[in-house]
């Protein structure tokens, strides 16, 4: 028994910046597998958000544009209604595709523009040093919200994939974790399914990945993952939400 | 070539198209929605790309990616509209990518007016985004103008792998004049795989293109400020453009007025011909770069006892004009906002009380 | 069909997450640290490994790899 396993293609060399035991390494490998698997590193072309993965383009070995604030989604439209047969996505966290850039994701959901976004939603914003994201759980302490998150004053939590999951316009929308070894398993299959609806000329997809930020949540990366077990998961459910199979397509 | 008549904002479009352009996303905003109403039923027609995207701000964005890509695209909008794109367009000059935008302006400041203005001076010339960029700015004073320069503006933006804009205002794009399209302004094919992230595959290579504006080491940063500046440094020196009027004779007064403004004060110029008076005028097409070196030989003619610039605005060409004349002669501002275009008979007393 | 499971010791960040995914309990982190700083995972117990591979799902780094190597070329 046994099997091999390596560095894939589509993934860069170098060494990551990210804090020991971030979930952004384990998302940015299944992207490049995916990549490797579907044989379209030559015709993909990535795009990088404002946040921890600024820089996420330093990681992958194809075409990538850099993106402002919440504005990726807004661009990988731009590149497909001009370049139909570019493969594009965006990969956003919880302040760049929940906060500033939610208008965009909406609108690029609800046209049905036919590239993928994977959002990592750690419940925080984690470049800027861990201030309070519409993803944040109530009574969640961060930066902006040292006494917790009060719920009468901010609101509940979004829940993205629901809310993209409600627009009429068919659409691939599912929300895995990057918690388990059978969590990440499933979420290289949802991402392989989102990649494959856009060579298909399918759809919208996005993959929302439950993730951790250990800094930011003051964990050890263990503790991390089991609080976003205990704590995101009941809030965050898993599974898929919508495909365009239900909608005929 | 046959003449058409057509609306300012309908020709804008048709002559993207002719350039070469075929790709267009936008927002509505009055007075220049239909630019996006003649292009939604065009560019199929031609096989082309339209989209309304939902903001102006993501329509920026939009031709970012799209320009990123190597492909022509351009968007039209107005003055509020402008400000919404102006981070977009910081980002797009930073990232080197070429993209047309065109400004029909209107009056302002906040949501103003729908009427004419040429209050955007400031927003487009000297930077309405942040940071060190610069926009080579055209401003038309014809709708042939408007099509002649949206059709270069292609291959400038190619040239310089910066952004052009358009500075017009609703007047253009409104009123309807006879206009042709040359074939010889088609914008010619360049050469954008040695920066374009149009996949690996489409260029045949092993290597990636990255487009990014992020330079966190300062040295970096400062070095892609002096590339960028250098570009700037070309365009002012290679890419100028002004127009001259009335400067054969003994002007004792210089107007500096561009885009419909400077046609009213032509107006006021042969008014005061007819009676014996002469006033000269310098009608600067290109805003940035601004025609500093000829603005400052014609105010500094023997005879020449003052300088006058004509917008419609609270006084933004000004700056530049005073920058150009360096001192030597005095110079004023006359003009009107909100939409109210100077009639001839009031520039030209502005222009008696300077020569008192 | 024999593997080689391998540490790349300076990509590790000694997150711990193959320490805690591995069914085999082979992992632990060492008490050496690498040239950044972190203190690197290990093979504690490698003769238990069974190279199901569950430790490369979980590292962010990639730091783990598993090569495919011929009987005659085994090493130690």
């Amino acid at each position: 028994m046994g099997k091999a396993f390596q560095r894939p293609e589509a993934l860069a060399e170098n060494h990551t910046h990210y804090c020991p035991g971030c979930t952004h390494g384990i998302a940015h490998r299944l992207v490049a597998e995916v990549i490797d698997e579907l044989g379209i590193r030559d015709r993909t072309v990535g795009i990088a958000p404002v946040g921890c993965a600024v820089m996420c383009y330093n990681y992958f070995t194809f075409d990538f544009q850099e993106a402002a604030h919440g504005r990726a989604p807004a661009m990988a439209t731009g590149i497909k209604r001009v370049r139909p047969d570019l493969i594009v996505f965006t990969y956003q966290g919880d302040g760049d595709l929940a906060s500033i850039g939610m208008s965009e994701i909406v609108h690029a959901a609800n046209r049905g523009e036919k590239f993928t976004t994977i959002f990592i939603n750690n419940a925080v914003y984690g470049m800027t040093g861990g201030q309070m994201a519409p993803t944040t759980l109530p009574d969640q302490r961060t930066t902006t919200s040292p006494f917790g998150r009060k719920v009468l004053d901010t609101g509940m939590p979004v829940k993205v994939a629901e809310l993209l999951a409600a627009l009429q316009t068919p659409a691939f929308i599912t929300r895995e974790a990057l918690i388990k070894p059978k969590h990440i398993n499933k979420a290289k299959k949802a991402i392989k399914r989102a990649f494959t609806y856009q060579m298909e000329d399918t759809c919208f997809s996005l993959v929302e990945l439950v993730s951790t930020c250990p800094t930011n949540w003051g964990m050890t990366p263990l503790e991390a993952l089991k609080w976003a077990e205990e704590k995101m998961l009941p809030y965050y459910e898993l599974g898929e939400l919508k495909s365009p199979e239900q909608a005929g397509r | 070539m046959a003449k058409v008549l057509m609306k300012g904002n309908e020709a804008i479009g048709e002559a993207a198209i002719r350039a070469g352009c075929l790709n267009y996303f936008a927002y509505p905003i009055t007075p220049q929605s239909e630019v996006a109403e003649y292009l939604s039923r065009r560019l199929p027609e031609v096989g082309g790309t339209f989209l309304q995207g939902e903001s102006e701000v993501a329509v920026s964005y939009m031709i970012f990616g799209a320009a990123a890509t190597g492909e022509r695209v351009f968007t039209t909008s107005s003055s509020p509209g402008i400000s919404l794109m102006s981070e977009g367009i910081s980002y797009i000059t930073a990232a080197q990518c070429p993209a047309v935008f065109v400004n029909i302006m209107r009056g302002g400041p906040g949501l103003g007016g729908i009427l004419p203005s040429q209050a955007d001076y400031f927003q487009s010339v000297k930077g309405g985004g942040h940071g060190d960029y610069r926009l080579l700015v055209m401003a038309p004073a014809s709708v042939q103008e408007a099509v002649e320069m949206m059709m270069e503006a292609f291959a400038l933006a190619e040239k310089y792998t910066n952004p052009v804009m358009i500075l017009g205002d609703g007047l253009i794009g409104q009123m309807m004049e006879p206009v042709e399209f040359p074939d010889e302004l088609k914008a010619p094919p360049s050469n954008k795989d040695a920066w374009a992230t149009n996949g690996m595959g489409t260029r045949n290579s092993k290597e990636r293109n990255l487009v990014k504006t992020l330079y966190l080491v300062p040295e970096e940063l400062n070095a892609h400020n002096l590339k960028l500046r250098d570009k700037y440094r070309q365009m002012e020196r290679d890419e100028v453009r002004f127009e001259p009027y009335n400067l054969d004779c003994d002007y004792k007064v210089l107007i500096v007025s561009y885009g419909t403004m400077s046609r009213v004060c032509r107006t006021a110029i042969d008014n005061f011909s007819e009676k014996g008076i002469d006033v000269g005028m310098i009608r600067p097409q290109t805003l940035f770069p601004f025609p500093l070196e000829a603005v400052y030989q014609a105010a500094a003619r023997q005879g020449c006892q003052a300088v006058l610039s004509v917008e419609m605005n609270m006084g933004q060409m000004l700056e530049d004009v005073e920058r150009a004349v360096k001192g030597k002669r005095p110079v004023s501002w006359y003009g009107k906002c909100g939409g109210e275009v100077p009639t001839p008979e009031e520039v030209m007393e502005a222009v008696e009380n300077l020569m008192q | 069909m024999t593997y080689e499971h391998r540490i790349d010791k300076d990509r590790c960040k000694g997150c711990g997450l193959c320490v805690e995914a591995c069914p085999k309990d082979v992992l632990e982190i060492s008490s050496e640290v690498n040239s950044k700083g972190y203190f690197p995972a290990f093979q504690a117990r490698p003769e238990d490994c069974i190279h199901c591979a569950i430790c490369c799902t979980m590292c962010p780094d990639v730091a783990i790899i598993i090569r495919e190597i011929e009987e005659a070329k085994v090493s130690s």
